[in-house]
């Protein structure tokens, strides 16, 4: 029997935590540790990839029939190109600090496996509102994940949380932390947190079903 | 090749990618035409915004925009620096050319005698991120304050020992080399016509007054 497709509520859902594109996919690592020294610039990030892929997935899911499986990828790429090129546009009329500060990550979300990804998943086999949905769950989850990543970096490394103070002035600042080594660190530590937080989970409902078989057998 | 003619031959096969590459192309175009302007201002602003700091003692708000033709006869704009006391500090050159990625775009100062350099501003660059865009870093950049405007500028990997040797990027070579040559083409094509334009009247200053 075929394997019944996830409802636009699961596809949701599952984007955000269970599924989430950072902790659990380890997709769109590039970004991940390239924009995440600041909360502006990893923000900025998040919503140029949301715009691209709730985008790219609500048109690729209105072709999907027209879809032909040896160029799908082809039409992907050129979708996907289109609305990134788009967002860098304006970016730099309407963001401007932000489009030089992101300098050619922008235009490299082109290749973030997690867009092309959801296409071929989801958008290209779904109906346009369980692909919104994908879409919007799946860019919920990467702009929470970039926000975590974002976080624990500028406040060690500054003191400062969206440019605003949030240690007192006699913080030191832990230089590492807005340098490549501490998006490093930073994404280990947490996908490490991430990784017990859910085996804890696990193990959880684990001892609860067993315990709950045990007593029926009873 | 049988199988694609029986499904409708290469158009028949490729008709979608075709039609998105037609549809996609005209609004790129749509947004290039609508976004390319504010952009080209945002520009703007931030080139008289970093003026005071390629040429010592200017005032952004007093700085002239003049256009000149180039040696290659295309008009080039140019931005002549002025400074509180109203004397004449310096020229801001604007130029461009092929990067390692993509295009650079500089902001070259010079003194009033266009003589020496006085300080180098990357206005765009997409360079390879933590190698070839380290080129945007003060540390890069001050090492062209007080190269010699009369002579082509060239980069070496050792400590310079010519007085027009500069030291690139270590991992970054192509891209500082490509920022030697923007500035020498630049200063080739336009030293002279500036020059020239300098010791004339300049008719037709067209002075831009900003808040700052």
């Amino acid at each position: 029997m075929a394997r019944e497709e996830p409802t636009a509520l699961e596809r949701f859902i599952n984007g955000v935590l269970p599924e989430n594109p950072i902790y659990r996919q380890l997709l769109g690592m590039c970004p991940v540790l390239a924009v995440t020294s600041a909360m502006k610039p990893a923000m900025t990030m998040a919503g140029a990839t949301a715009f691209v892929l709730i985008c790219a997935n609500i048109v690729i899911s209105l072709m999907r029939s027209l879809l032909k499986p040896h160029l799908r990828i082809l039409v992907f790429t050129l979708t996907i190109a289109t609305f990134v090129t788009i967002a860098d546009k304006f970016l730099a009329a309407y963001v401007y600090e932000m489009s030089k500060q992101l300098g050619p990550y922008v235009p490299l979300i082109i290749v973030n496996c997690l867009i092309i990804s959801r296409c071929e998943i989801c958008a290209s086999k779904q109906s346009v509102g369980v692909a919104a949905a994908d879409a919007v769950g799946m860019s919920l989850g990467f702009a929470l994940a970039l926000a975590s990543i974002a976080t624990v970096r500028e406040i060690l490394g500054s003191g400062m949380w969206f440019g605003l103070r949030v240690l007192p002035g006699s913080w030191p600042g832990w230089g590492i932390m807005v340098l490549p080594p501490g998006a490093f660190l930073s994404l280990g530590l947490l996908l490490g947190a991430a990784e017990w937080v859910s085996r804890k989970r696990a193990r959880t409902n684990l001892w609860r079903t067993v315990r709950m078989l045990w007593s029926w057998r009873r | 090749m049988g199988e694609t003619q029986q499904k409708g031959g290469y158009i028949g096969q490729a008709w979608l990618v075709i039609v998105l590459g037609l549809l996609y192309g005209g609004v790129l175009a749509g947004v290039q035409t609508t976004l390319s302007g504010r952009a080209a201002d945002n520009k703007k602003d931030e080139t008289y915004s970093v003026i005071p700091s390629l040429v010592r003692g200017a005032d952004e708000t007093k700085t002239i925009e003049l256009m000149v033709e180039g040696k290659n006869g295309k008009e080039a704009r140019i931005y002549k620096a002025i400074g509180a006391d109203a004397g004449h500090k310096g020229w801001v050159v604007p130029a461009g050319g092929q990067g390692f990625a993509d295009r650079i775009e500089l902001l070259i100062g010079l003194d009033p005698a266009l003589t020496a350099l006085t300080g180098l501003y990357v206005l765009e660059q997409r360079e390879t991120p933590a190698l070839g865009d380290r080129i945007t870093e003060a540390g890069f950049r001050d090492r062209f304050n007080g190269k010699p405007a009369d002579q082509p500028i060239v980069m070496v990997k050792s400590e310079p020992k010519a007085e027009n040797e500069v030291r690139a990027l270590t991992g970054a070579t192509i891209s500082s080399e490509s920022v030697s040559a923007i500035v020498n083409d630049a200063l080739a094509n336009l030293r002279e016509p500036i020059g020239r334009r300098a010791h004339s009247a300049a008719p037709g200053e067209a002075l831009r007054e900003t808040t700052g």
